[in-house]
């Protein structure tokens, strides 16, 4: 498994594949149980760190990190010191000071977390949880394994994303995962909220969405960013909802299957109509409960064993090195602390 | 295969796994004095095909269909850090769960004890069984915790160089198992 999770790209179809079974099972082991925990990550921090706001993502990672019992630290840029203006690095020192095992990190500029995890301020593994308008690989993630869970495999499917693909960092983590897995992608948006260079990504571009619409496995609209739309990228919201919204005539041209999602904030009236949220074949709201399911396994799979481990002890000891400081040696004895309290859970067993 | 025949040799044949098993059915139900409140429950991976013969067996014997169940126990192993995140096996508890029933854990190498301690430790988290039992297809010694098996189909003692694999239909196309000099035979069961 990849130490660092910065772009669905990172993910081969072999991880891919991995990340959406076990995120399987973890939601049959959580679901109707009478403890709602897993051992897996006892002794491990994980630091959730927004300079963005977010609800749902950080939540969502903390409930996934807490699950698998990890202290969970999160830093948020109101009302600490991010707000003082202090640097990336020195919050990352900080971090690594305090001995993150893995850090969540959410920045609005572009590529933020590749500089953490590449700069060497500090040996965490980290998970990026939204970066500017380049990627959210595990809302890519989650939005798969919901689609997976109702459609069954996703090679040779057919996905249509519809809006604001330029600001959308869910869209191109989507394009990519969704290539890696096999299925077809469509993008659908006004010339103007495309990027440049979409023609280098792997899928189709429409600019007409009634039709796209009857061929598809599943529609997911994104979100108009009102917080982005200075520079009047189409005339008016209601000619964007007219020509871009999915309303009920446009929802009776899919197929009888196909889903809806949507990532969440909606706007409903706008990209959306009410109805059409709210329909059975929306899986909105199944989407964030699968969210932690597809986090909790993502955690557990970059921070549970020993392959992130090693590179992460043998990085600290490098750095130790060259600071005079200990904290292997603390490190040591918090293991074997948690052996000892392994064998004396046996004892009570027997 | 023909490797396997040069470098480990077989201790045990299909006949033999199946009359182990039908023995140990009947201790089962005859320790329990009856079928009433079993759970069965197999650890991954050969642990689970081995709990459904047992169930079936016990099924002919009694008339009554035990539930059965899986466990995986990667996630309460104490050595999970010391190798890379495994992928995870499909956990699966029956509908009426395990309080208060008596939960006979299966598994197909009974060695350390280890995977056994993380068994119980897991079932701490699936509620409160009234007692657990644990069945071993094979006991091969070398225990590093106190843990012992309930029913054992067979005694194998064992050299620390040696491995011991099972082999079940199920998964490996025919029952059998062998003896072969350590890292020899992959998927050494601890």
């Amino acid at each position: 498994m990849i130490r660092h999770l910065l772009s669905a790209a990172d993910l081969s179809l072999e991880d891919a594949t991995l990340v959406l079974d076990t995120a399987e099972e973890m939601s049959r082991l959580t679901e109707g149980r009478s403890v709602k925990k897993l051992p897996a990550l006892r002794g491990r921090t994980v630091v959730n760190l927004f300079f963005e706001d977010s609800t749902r993502t950080r939540t969502s990672f903390e409930i996934a990190a807490k699950r698998l019992s990890a202290d969970v630290i999160n830093f948020s840029a109101k009302g600490s010191s991010l707000s003082k203006g202090e640097s990336l690095k020195d919050t990352a020192l900080t971090l690594e000071a305090m001995g993150a095992d893995g850090v969540v990190v959410r920045h609005a500029a572009s590529g933020a977390p590749y500089r953490l995890a590449s700069s060497g301020w500090i040996s965490a593994n980290v998970l990026n949880a939204g970066d500017g308008t380049h990627e959210h690989p595990t809302q890519a993630l989650l939005d798969a394994f919901t689609l997976r869970k109702r459609l069954g495999e996703l090679a040779g499917r057919h996905i249509v994303i519809v809006g604001d693909v330029l600001h959308s960092r869910v869209a191109r983590s989507n394009v990519l995962l969704l290539a890696t897995l096999g299925a077809r992608v469509t993008l659908v948006a006004p010339p103007t909220l495309l990027p440049t260079g979409v023609d280098q990504w792997p899928c189709a571009v429409s600019y007409t969405l009634d039709d796209v619409l009857p061929s598809a496995d599943a529609v997911m609209m994104l979100r108009v960013q009102r917080e982005r739309m200075n520079d009047a990228f189409f005339p008016s919201a209601r000619e964007y909802s007219r020509r871009y919204g999915l309303d009920l005539r446009r929802f009776s041209l899919l197929p009888a299957e196909a889903l809806v999602l949507h990532p969440g904030p909606m706007n409903r009236g706008m990209e959306i109509t009410a109805d059409v949220a709210d329909d059975e074949r929306s899986v909105i709201v199944e989407q964030v409960s699968n969210g932690v399911h597809v986090r909790m396994a993502v955690l557990y799979l970059m921070l549970a064993g020993a392959a992130s481990d090693g590179a992460r002890d043998e990085r600290r000891s490098e750095r130790d090195q060259v600071n005079g400081a200990v904290s292997d040696g603390a490190r040591g004895e918090r293991d074997q602390a948690a052996g000892a309290s392994d064998a004396a859970t046996n004892e009570g067993a027997e | 295969m023909s490797r396997d025949l040069h470098s480990s040799r077989a201790v045990l044949d299909d006949d033999d796994v199946a009359r182990a098993l039908t023995r140990i059915a009947h201790e089962v139900v005859e320790r329990n004095k009856g079928a009433t409140d079993l759970v069965l429950l197999g650890i991954h991976k050969r642990g689970v095909p081995l709990a459904r013969r047992l169930a079936e067996r016990i099924a002919a014997v009694e008339g009554v269909d035990v539930p059965v169940g899986a466990l995986d126990v990667t996630m309460y192993r104490d050595d999970l850090r010391m190798r890379p995140a495994r992928a995870l096996e499909p956990t699966d508890i029956p509908p009426g769960g395990v309080d208060d029933k008596i939960v006979v854990l299966v598994d197909d190498v009974l060695f350390s004890g280890r995977t056994i301690r993380a068994a119980l430790t897991a079932l701490d988290d699936i509620g409160r069984p009234r007692a657990v039992r644990l069945v071993a297809l094979v006991d091969r010694g070398h225990r590093q915790l106190p843990i012992r098996a309930d029913h054992v189909g067979k005694n194998i003692p064992t050299s620390m160089a040696e491995s011991v694999k099972v082999l079940l239909s199920e998964v490996d196309g025919h029952d059998a198992v062998l003896i072969g000099r350590r890292g020899e035979a992959s998927e050494v069961v601890s």
